[in-house]
């Protein structure tokens, strides 16, 4: 046994610094389904709470939805559990091909190729296509899991200001002389629920010359007039080079994802891409759930319009109680409260009132930005919403929040 | 000496801060948090464009990135 109590030590110091930072994350038991009500275990041991739950990527409310679970119980019936394969040796079953080919009609691009995780899908997707001659050029607020897959690429990446396009255009002439250039971008920021300028990078693209990658994740089903994405929101479909997306957040809540575009960087995905190469095939009732989701999702678009109304009523009923949120029109809605504690106390009074919520502080955002990030669903009812609605007013009157200014809130809390 | 200070120093504002934080010629850049590793590339690229000099990627570590002074000291050695 080499696990001695020196290093154990070692671990819980480190373990030990997490907790006195207040770094240490605790996760809550939920005993129900995934939903708008759920039914919460927290802390462990005690007695179940029943809450709304706005902190889930449910966009749809398809995480649940009868149809979904019927598509995945008759997936498992048709096709198995799980395949024991990686995709290439003996993983492909024609349920992987159909998913393959709706999304890509879904989303408008050549092709597809699906990952066990959008996660996996971006670790994968730089390594496959560029090379040490390429540059990568992200905006300075993309996804950890894009941070993580350019940094598995050898090309040498670079950074612009978030979705400042003139210091866009300031690297890509910068790097002009490199054999390819990539930019590389969220569609919907996760932490702010701000959209990337699509038509403006694809227009910069278009002149130097420069691959566009966008991750969809939130986005995917609902942005967009039939939610396709952030790139039909801003008229650019069949201009972005590659999506990735998930199918953990919108698209039904499960699991996997995809790398979607030009039919060439597809292909080499599959010949290249290591998370693609040495990790399972996406399991049977996944890839069925998804296809009936993405089914839902082409027949109508009554989801996505109910999310779309829901938000709004959100983000009014917010603003008009006099809380700070981040501007926008996504169902990403952060109210921001700056101090790191004040973000944890009202999380945890919120909880109390029976809305789950969470904090968010540095280092997830900038120090000095700490929030609430809730995030609406098609899943809520008007109901549910103005329970919450109720839950912050009386909330963010005990801290005397409302109707503050950033100034004031920072003058009263600090940062 | 001193014109290149405040050259690279503007640039490291203008491209890097975001908000009111103060630079000297001896802030610390990466150790900082300043600068990330990622965006060193960038700074590089700018040295390399603005000086006609060629830094090896091995000598353009973040230790050598880490100040105003430290950059001017590596840029120099390339000029020579």
């Amino acid at each position: 046994m080499a696990y001695s109590d020196k290093t154990r030590g070692m671990y819980t110091e480190i373990l030990d610094g997490l907790k006195n930072n207040g770094l240490f994350k605790i996760e809550r038991y939920i005993h129900s389904s995934q939903a708008a009500d759920i039914e919460v275990e927290f802390p462990e041991g005690s007695s179940l709470k029943k809450v709304i739950n706005i902190c889930a990527n449910n966009y749809l409310g398809l995480s649940s939805h009868p149809e979904v679970v019927k598509a995945a119980h008759a997936g498992l019936d048709s096709h198995g559990y799980g395949m024991s394969s990686v995709r290439f040796i003996c993983g492909t079953q024609d349920i992987h091909k159909k998913l393959e080919h709706m999304l890509t009609e879904f989303l408008g691009t050549e092709d597809t190729i699906l990952f066990p995780s959008c996660m996996d899908a971006n670790a994968g997707v730089f390594e496959a296509v560029l090379t040490k001659d390429d540059v990568m050029i992200s905006d300075r607020l993309v996804h950890a899991s894009l941070i993580d897959g350019i940094r598995l690429c050898s090309a040498i990446h670079d950074t612009f200001k978030h979705s400042d396009m003139g210091h866009l255009e300031e690297k890509l002439q910068l790097h002009n002389d490199k054999r390819l250039k990539m930019v590389i971008t969220d569609g919907v920021f996760s932490m702010d629920g701000d959209t990337a300028k699509l038509d403006k990078m694809v227009e910069l693209c278009e002149k130097y010359d420069a691959l566009l990658l966008v991750d969809d994740s939130h986005s995917s089903g609902f942005i967009g007039k039939t939610g396709r994405g952030t790139h039909e929101q801003y008229g650019v479909m069949g201009k972005i080079d590659i999506i990735t997306t998930t199918f953990g957040k919108g698209l039904g809540g499960a699991s996997g994802g995809c790398v979607s575009g030009r039919k060439e960087l597809v292909e080499m995905c599959r010949q290249k891409a290591r998370p693609y190469l040495f990790s399972n095939t996406i399991a049977p009732p996944v890839v069925a759930g998804v296809i009936k989701v993405l089914e839902i999702l082409s027949a109508s678009t009554d989801r996505r319009d109910k999310l779309e109304k829901n938000t709004e009523f959100w983000r009014k009923g917010l603003t008009d109680i006099g809380l700070i949120i981040k501007d926008g029109d996504t169902p990403i809605v952060p109210v921001m409260l700056f101090n790191a504690k004040l973000s944890q106390d009202v999380s945890r009074d919120l909880y109390e009132e029976g809305i789950y919520a969470i904090g968010f502080f540095f280092p997830v955002v900038p120090q000095g930005q700490a929030r609430i990030r809730t995030q609406i669903s098609a899943g809520h009812e008007i109901h549910h919403l103005e329970k919450a609605l109720e839950a912050f007013k009386k909330v963010g009157a005990k801290y005397n929040i409302l109707g503050k200014t950033k100034q004031e809130i920072i003058e009263m809390y600090g940062m | 000496m001193e014109d290149m200070k405040e050259i690279i120093k503007d640039y490291v504002i203008k491209e890097y801060v975001e908000d009111d934080t103060e630079v000297t010629y001896d802030t610390p850049l990466i150790s900082g948090g300043i600068v990330d590793s990622f965006s060193m590339v960038s700074l590089k690229r700018f040295l390399e464009n603005k000086y006609k000099i060629s830094i090896p990627d091995d000598k353009a570590t973040p230790e050598a990135f880490d100040s105003v002074n430290k950059i001017c000291t590596l840029v120099n050695e390339y000029l020579k």
